[in-house]
C-alpha cells in the first residue's frame, strides 16, 4: 500500500496541473456537480411542461395515470433506491481500498440498473399492447382522448430520457468495473468511482420525482 | 497535512443503511398517502416527501454534507435556478384565470 506518495513524480494518478490528489478530487467533484446542475435544469424544463398541462387538464391526467402499471413503478422505485445504496457502498469500498468489495458492489449496482430497465421494458410493452402510445393507434376513453395523449407523450419522453440516462450510467459503471478490476482505482485515487456515483444518484433522484407524478395521481379516486 | 492522500470523510456504512431505510419508508408513505383523498394536498404531500428523499440522497449518498462550501454553492445555485424557472412559469400559467372583465 503506497502510504503517502507526496509530490508529483511519485503518484501516477496525479495529473500535472494539480497540486495534490485532494485538489484533483475536488476539481473532479465540482465539475460533475456543475454538469448535474445543467441536468437539473434539463429535466426541470420537462417537469415544468408536465406541471402546466396537468394543471390545465387534471381529470385527463388522473385518468391516464390510472392506466400505469403501479406495481411495476413501485418495484422500480425500490430497485433504484437499492442501487443507490450499493453505489454508496461501492464508493465506501473504494475509499478504503477494498478492491473485492468494490467489484462486488459495482456488479450489484449494474445488476439492479439492468433490472430497472427490464421492468421498464415490460411496462413499455404493456403500454404498446394497450394502445396507450400517442399517435395513430392511440385508444382511450373518448372524453379524455386528446389530453390523455399529452400525459402519455410526457410519460414516454420523461421516462425514456430517464432510461437513456440509466443506459449511459450502466456504460459508465462498466468502465468503472474495468478500472477497478485492473487496479486503476486505489485508496489514493478513487474519484472516478465517487464522480460516477454522483451521476448514478442524480438519476435516482429524477426517478424519485417521476414516480409520484406519473404513477400516483388521483389514486384515491375509484379502483 | 494534505499531501498525496485523498483525505476524505469516510461515511460509516451504518449511515448508508439508515438512509436506505428512510428512503424505503418514504416510498411506502408516498404510496399510502396517494390512496387518501386530500384534494390539492395530495400533490403537496407527494412532492414534500419526494423533496425530503432528494435532500437526504444529496446530503448523504452524494456526500454534499461533507463537501466544500464551493460545492454547496453550486448545488444550491442549481436548485435556485430551477426555482426561478418554476416560479416565473407559474406566475404566468396559474394566474391566467384571474382576468376580470367589465
Amino acid at each position: 500500500m503506497p502510504e503517502t506518495a507526496t509530490g508529483h513524480a511519485h503518484q501516477p494518478a496525479l495529473a500535472h496541473h494539480f497540486d495534490d490528489l485532494a485538489q484533483q478530487k475536488e476539481a473532479a467533484t465540482l465539475g460533475m456537480w456543475v454538469f448535474l446542475v445543467t441536468e437539473v435544469l434539463f429535466f426541470g424544463g420537462l417537469f415544468a411542461t408536465y406541471s402546466v398541462y396537468r394543471s390545465w387538464y387534471p381529470e385527463a391526467f388522473a385518468a391516464a395515470s390510472h392506466e400505469m402499471v403501479v406495481w411495476a413503478g413501485t418495484l422500480n422505485t425500490v430497485v433504484l433506491i437499492t442501487s443507490s445504496l450499493t453505489m454508496a457502498l461501492a464508493v465506501h469500498a473504494a475509499q478504503l481500498g477494498e478492491r473485492r468489495r468494490l467489484l462486488l458492489f459495482l456488479v450489484l449496482t449494474m445488476a439492479l440498473g439492468a433490472a430497472f430497465l427490464g421492468v421498464k421494458a415490460f411496462e413499455y410493452y404493456t403500454e404498446f399492447h394497450e394502445h396507450h402510445v400517442p399517435g395513430i393507434g392511440f385508444q382511450f376513453e373518448a372524453k379524455y382522448f386528446r389530453h390523455a395523449q399529452l400525459f402519455f407523450s410526457l410519460y414516454f419522453v420523461m421516462t425514456g430520457l430517464h432510461a437513456l440516462h440509466m443506459i449511459i450510467g450502466l456504460g459508465v459503471m462498466a468502465v468503472m468495473l474495468w478500472w477497478a478490476w485492473r487496479g486503476t482505482i486505489t485508496r489514493d485515487y478513487y474519484s472516478p468511482i465517487e464522480v460516477s456515483g454522483l451521476y448514478w444518484h442524480f438519476v435516482d433522484i429524477v426517478w424519485i420525482f417521476l414516480f409520484p407524478l406519473l404513477y400516483l395521481i388521483g389514486r384515491h379516486a375509484g379502483a | 497535512m494534505k499531501s498525496g492522500m485523498q483525505t476524505d470523510h469516510v461515511v460509516p456504512t451504518r449511515t448508508y443503511y439508515a438512509i436506505y431505510a428512510l428512503l424505503l419508508a418514504c416510498t411506502y408513505l408516498t404510496w399510502q398517502v396517494a390512496f387518501f383523498d386530500l384534494g390539492a394536498m395530495n400533490t403537496v404531500a407527494a412532492m414534500t416527501i419526494a423533496v425530503l428523499k432528494a435532500v437526504v440522497v444529496v446530503l448523504f449518498f452524494m456526500h454534499v454534507k461533507y463537501s466544500t462550501r464551493l460545492t454547496w454553492v453550486v448545488v444550491i445555485g442549481g436548485v435556485f435556478w430551477l426555482g426561478i424557472l418554476l416560479v416565473l412559469l407559474f406566475s404566468d400559467y396559474l394566474t391566467r384565470g384571474w382576468r376580470t372583465y367589465g
